[in-house]
């Protein structure tokens, strides 16, 4: 018990010191999962705009695709990137493998699908209710989408914050593709299963508390964000 | 019974951009949905001038048949020709033809003037002009106040004049309503009846869809009347109080309720 309070003391301590080495691959972690993020919003919502505003052959196929890789295990991502990305995979000669872009690589991947799956849900309610005026205006299919995805952009929020929520905790693609390596392509979540096994407890703890933070501090902006748009009635 | 009806509004001078509508055609319409027939065989047409009302009782096909004239919805046999065929204008851009409204207005969540700039902007109007458009439509919905209110924050009678007044801003060839008052208080009502009035004398077609036999009287220049999905009546309004043509329309008529 002694044990866990003391890891508990210096976790705190190197939160607060900002220790560089914590820093960094706090910052790591950001920078991968918000790329990744970005990336997958981009497709995911311009995806999830389609199925919910255009009929075309094929589209049932690809929500029951979408939907079942929403739950995507990301062990087996992983080990698809890495196969692609290794030095014997059709992707090896670009060299990727264990850098912070076949990271990014495996979390668009993971979640990518989740954000189209959820936009589209989002969208198709909302489509449902604008279809008839859309079509009495004889919109083109690019306006409609970028109408649905405008209009419903408070919901979105929510759509990203689950995206982000997924890449920033998710271990086993980035661990197999970026490999954990140190100053290189450590992570929060990589860098808590090491130091765990090792058992430095303090430094898994500290991660696991800024973690924690982080996601609480993401979570607050869009509650507030998603509040403030209730309020001006635009939800 | 079906005779095409003597314009009672043929006065009205045509404006030029009613050229871009056809008097639209019915020609042995049906439609069914799941193998239930619930347009039958319907044969009319519609001038490009004047109010028509559609009047029936619940369920007698009236809105379907707005959506069978826009080509919201196809019919399962027969043509419908005229109005939509020509969806550009002279410069290639889309043209409305017809605007609509429905009973639950459908406004996009956004501020009252963003929702009637929107639809001109789809109109690609140019940008100098699009304040003063929006400024005088608000103004003709008396909601000068309000521009900057989410549309979803406007009252329920605010709402209809909102949507109102984004269907006439773009100066539609025709304007159709879908039960547009029926959740309306009387003033609310009196507003969008002026509005379509003007539309009316600006020379916009009129097509309002009622089961509300007063309003019928106030607003329309023709009547049609639908029961089953059948049309019972096709007669300038004045004809069709004095002589409905049929025992459903005398007996909806008095208030009887047809069963």
């Amino acid at each position: 018990m002694g044990e866990i309070g003391q890891a508990f003391a210096i976790a705190f301590d190197l939160v607060v010191s900002l220790d560089s080495d914590l820093l960094e691959i706090v910052l790591l972690s950001l920078k991968v999962s918000l790329t990744a993020l970005a990336i997958a919003c981009l497709l995911g919502f311009a995806l999830g705009a389609a199925l919910a505003s255009l009929r075309f052959p094929g589209r049932k196929v690809i929500i029951v695709i979408i939907n079942a890789l929403m739950g995507l295990p990301p062990v087996v991502v992983g080990l698809v990137v890495y196969l692609m990305l290794s030095r014997s995979g059709p992707l090896g000669v670009l060299g990727l493998l264990y850098t912070p872009t076949a990271m990014i690589i495996a979390q668009i991947l993971l979640i990518t699908p989740l954000v189209a799956a959820l936009c589209f849900q989002v969208l198709r309610d909302l489509h449902s209710e604008y279809d008839e005026f859309f079509r009495s205006l004889n919109m083109s299919a690019f306006d409609k989408m970028k109408t649905l995805l405008w209009d419903a952009r408070f919901s979105l929020i929510t759509v990203g914050l689950a995206g982000f929520g997924r890449a920033i905790s998710e271990v086993g693609a980035v661990m197999i593709v970026g490999g954990n390596i140190n100053h290189v392509t450590r992570i929060m979540t990589t860098a808590i299963a090491l130091e765990t096994s090792k058992g430095t407890l303090a430094l898994a703890l500290a991660l696991g508390i800024t973690l924690i933070v982080i996601s609480v501090a993401i979570n607050s902006a869009a509650m507030y964000i998603g509040v403030s748009a209730k309020r001006r009635a635009y939800a | 019974m079906l005779n095409q009806i003597k314009e009672s509004a043929a006065v009205k001078a045509a404006t030029p951009h009613l050229a871009q509508c056809q008097p639209v055609t019915f020609k042995d319409v049906c439609l069914k949905v799941d193998g239930k027939p619930l347009i039958r065989n319907i044969s009319c047409t519609l001038n490009t001038i004047g109010k028509t009302v559609i009047l029936g009782p619940n369920g007698a096909g009236k809105s379907l048949f707005l959506r069978l004239m826009t080509g919201l919805i196809k019919p399962t046999s027969g043509t419908i020709s005229g109005g939509i065929e020509k969806r550009t204008d002279e410069s290639g851009q889309p043209a409305v033809c017809y605007s609509l409204v429905f009973q639950n207005p459908v406004l996009l969540r956004r501020s009252a003037y963003e929702n009637i700039a929107f639809v001109l902007r789809q109109q690609k109007c140019p940008k100098g002009e699009m304040a003063d458009r929006v400024a005088a439509a608000l103004k003709q919905a008396r909601l000068e106040g309000r521009a900057k209110t989410p549309a979803r924050r406007l009252s329920g009678g605010e709402q209809q004049r909102l949507a109102l007044a984004r269907a006439l801003v773009v100066n539609p060839p025709g304007l159709l309503l879908d039960e547009a008052t029926a959740s309306l208080d009387p003033a609310s009502t009196a507003i969008v009846e002026k509005m379509i009035h003007d539309a009316d004398t600006a020379g916009t077609k009129i097509v309002f869809v009622t089961h509300d036999i007063r309003q019928a009287k106030r607003l329309a220049d023709d009547i049609l009347f639908v029961d089953e999905g059948q049309i019972l009546a096709h007669k300038p309004a004045r004809d069709f109080f004095k002589d409905p043509g049929s025992d459903k329309a005398q007996a909806y008529l008095d208030g009887r309720i047809i069963l």
